[in-house]
């Protein structure tokens, strides 16, 4: 077959271009290339002055800046990371963090699952006015509640603990989770659902069974969300935890001597995005998912 | 009836429960609590408070900036987007571009200030920024070789920063003698050798600039044994008018040589350009330029989410309305402003009222990026919020007023998305 005849997806046969009309197209887009490299390169520049610097020994801080590492690659150790590594509070800190993100991920999704469903395929008086409230609540600022709860956490012991971050968390989330699964529970089939419960299968099963496992790609980019929105939180630990450290809070308690807190503030700093980061790559396309259908709001 | 709503409500319940206990309770107690003192529900102040608010002067300032956070973010990161969207809907290699940009929204506003506050560190040697700057700056406007000398004799005038020149006309064959001191020893440059007194030449002016001292004294505007001369001197030359005419460097035993000249009488100096002080890096995390700092890095964190939610856009947008605009004999700019903006606005205003909500609410990268010393200088609403009621102060009752004052703020922005999701429905 040759490139004239060649058709894609039954589509007219292309005329083959001039070679010299390609070279030019080329060529005329050619700065847009360019442009665009150097654009991207430059964004990667700062988290690359992160790792870079989380690599540079703490003696070597002062002499010169992080570049250096590009003509004295030797400059380059794992002895901030292994010190990182053997501070106990950090290793405490990070575990907090890994709580604090399990827990405020998981709850919200159970509970705006359940909520979802509710809202999408079960009926009862107000329903739609109701879910517009809960929609609603998506606009208040978390600041609302700051006093408030800081002042009832104190009062019923459960100040400085990591199920109280974990609530305060899931109550947060829960607009947005609610709003996005309920707009993907709708969209399964009507059919799928009466075939259910003509079978006799109760609410619950209905949900267990069919909802949770049709609903697996919304409860996906909800889950990074969650993830992210919980691992990445300063303000709420910073708020109810005075010994409950997430691996933020720790890091913030370090910022005020910056300059001489460097060889652990920047390995700390790293790991703390290190695992967002991944959880970004492998699952970039539930992310995107879920920000352009929460966008939509 | 309860068989049949009970059930969606025991599926609402722990939903319910969290929204109320939260939520609304918080938001109603908060309410009522910004009426009241410092020291509780027994000291009802009326609207104290909110007056403090816009009289505070830490207050003032956070509201002030925040006005700024507003004008400039939400309307720099949809256009960002929008031309990130463009130029790359048609690149092959475009994933690799927006993830690139799109990474920064993985990490934490709390982390991406730690990142920026290395990049914007003061000292060329440590912040990049500064760094580029000064790659730039010292291409233009090198930096001279000495910072600062003063005239050995009073044959010489003038200061470092406006030059120092000879006073005597010098004629086409005399021996024009510059010395300076007040040079630290380690300033000066190591090239520098033995200076030497030069001959006369027929027709140019031969003259040395050297550092006039030595150790136990020495005789003024002489050139004697262990005196060295200065290398990498600008020198100028001007006429009986004032008029330059020529320059040159001085070598590394301090001679230098201007030839060719007619006759008549002349003048020698040091130019200003040998005392250019190097680049010593602006102050982006000083009390100035704190809040155009904290832009970049907030930009730079949400102009990937604009740009994928902008190009998610484009590519719905129907191919046959541009093709039917170029047929018409539109141009691409024509195309691009007639048909592709106005069919990508409903987008665009997405992007544009979720960065007015995030804009609001910004606190984390604040407390990251900018110093303990110029945190009242960089304030934010949200900021000021935690600062009155957590940060030392303890006052929960002008605090309770910051965060109802913030929640005013998005009222409007709520009732806009009510009305679009209601459409919508």
């Amino acid at each position: 077959m040759t490139a004239a005849t060649a058709t894609r997806e039954g589509r007219a046969p292309v005329v083959e271009e001039p070679m010299s009309a390609k070279v030019l197209r080329v060529l005329g887009r050619a700065p847009i290339h360019v442009l665009l490299v150097v654009v991207g390169l430059l964004w990667l520049v700062p988290t690359l002055g992160l790792l870079i610097t989380s690599l540079i020994a703490p003696e070597n801080f002062a002499d010169g800046g992080w570049w250096r590492v590009f003509t004295q690659p030797s400059l380059l150790t794992f002895e901030n990371y292994q010190s990182l590594w053997d501070t106990q509070a950090i290793r405490d800190s990070l575990l907090t963090t890994v709580w604090i993100s399990i827990g405020g991920t998981l709850l919200p999704i159970l509970v705006a699952a359940l909520a979802g469903y509710a809202f999408a395929w079960l009926d009862f008086p107000g329903r739609d006015w109701l879910f517009i409230g809960v929609v609603a609540l998506l606009v208040v600022p978390l600041q609302m509640a700051l006093i408030p709860i800081f002042t009832l956490y104190n009062k019923v012991g459960i100040f400085d603990t990591i199920v109280s971050l974990i609530l305060f968390h899931t109550a947060f989330g829960l607009p947005f989770a609610i709003f996005l699964l309920r707009n993907f529970f709708i969209g399964i089939p009507k059919e799928l659902l009466e075939a259910a419960r003509i079978d006799g299968a109760s609410e619950i099963r209905i949900f267990l069974r069919l909802i949770l496992p049709l609903g697996l790609p919304a409860i996906a980019s909800l889950a990074i969300f969650q993830f992210l929105w919980t691992w990445n939180d300063l303000l709420v630990a910073l708020t109810f935890g005075r010994e409950t450290q997430p691996i933020t809070v720790a890091i913030f308690s370090q910022l005020r001597q910056f300059g001489s807190n460097i060889e652990l503030i920047a390995p700390a700093s790293f790991v703390s995005l290190v695992i967002p980061l991944a959880v970004f790559f492998a699952f970039q396309r539930y992310f995107v998912q879920g920000l352009l259908a929460g966008s939509v709001k | 009836m309860w068989s049949r709503y009970g059930v969606a409500f025991l599926f609402l319940l722990p939903a319910i429960i969290f929204l109320g206990v939260w939520v609304i309770y918080p938001a109603i107690y908060t309410f009522f609590r910004s009426f009241f003192g410092q020291s509780g529900f027994d000291n009802f102040v009326g609207i104290d408070n909110y007056k403090a608010l816009f009289t505070s002067d830490l207050l003032v300032t956070a509201i002030k900036n925040n006005a700024i956070w507003v004008a400039v973010v939400p309307a720099f990161v949809t256009a960002v987007g929008l031309i990130f969207a463009v130029l790359t809907e048609r690149v092959s290699w475009s994933v690799a571009f927006k993830t690139a940009v799109f990474m920064p929204m993985a990490i934490s506003a709390f982390a991406a200030g730690v990142i920026w506050r290395i990049m914007d560190q003061q000292d060329p040697n440590l912040g990049a920024i500064n760094a580029s700057i000064a790659v730039v700056k010292d291409a233009i406007n090198p930096p001279g070789v000495l910072s600062d000398a003063k005239p050995s004799s009073d044959n010489l005038q003038g200061t470092p920063s406006g030059g120092i020149t000879l006073q005597n006309p010098v004629q086409p064959g005399d021996v024009a003698k510059l010395g300076l001191t007040g040079i630290p020893p380690t300033e000066v440059p190591s090239s520098a050798v033995q200076a030497v007194m030069p001959e006369p030449l027929q027709g140019g002016i031969n003259g040395v600039v050297w550092r006039d001292f030595k150790p136990g004294g020495g005789n003024p505007n002489e050139v004697e044994q262990d005196e060295l001369g200065l290398p990498d001197v600008d020198l100028a030359l001007f006429d009986s008018n004032g008029d330059q005419v020529a320059t040159t460097t001085s070598a590394d035993d301090g001679t230098f040589s201007f030839d060719g000249l007619e006759q008549g009488n002349y003048r020698v100096g040091i130019a200003a350009s040998t005392f250019s002080t190097p680049f010593e890096g602006v102050a982006w995390l000083g009390e100035k330029l704190i809040t155009p700092s904290l832009l970049i890095a907030y930009i730079w964190i949400w102009a990937g989410f604009s740009m994928v939610v902008i190009a998610a856009g484009l590519a719905a947008i129907s191919r046959e309305t541009l093709e039917a605009a170029r047929t018409d004999g539109a141009n691409e700019w024509q195309v691009f402003r007639r048909v592709t903006v106005p069919q990508l606005l409903p987008v665009l205003s997405v992007v544009f009222v979720t960065m007015l909500i995030n804009v609001l609410k910004v606190f984390d990268i604040v407390v990251s990026l900018a110093p303990g010393s110029v945190q009242d200088d960089a304030n934010v609403i949200a900021l000021a919020m935690w600062r009155t009621s957590f940060g030392g102060a303890n006052n929960f009752g002008l605090g309770s007023a910051i965060a109802v004052f913030l929640f005013i703020l998005v009222i409007p922005i709520l009732l806009l998305n009510v009305r679009n999701f209601r459409r919508e429905a």
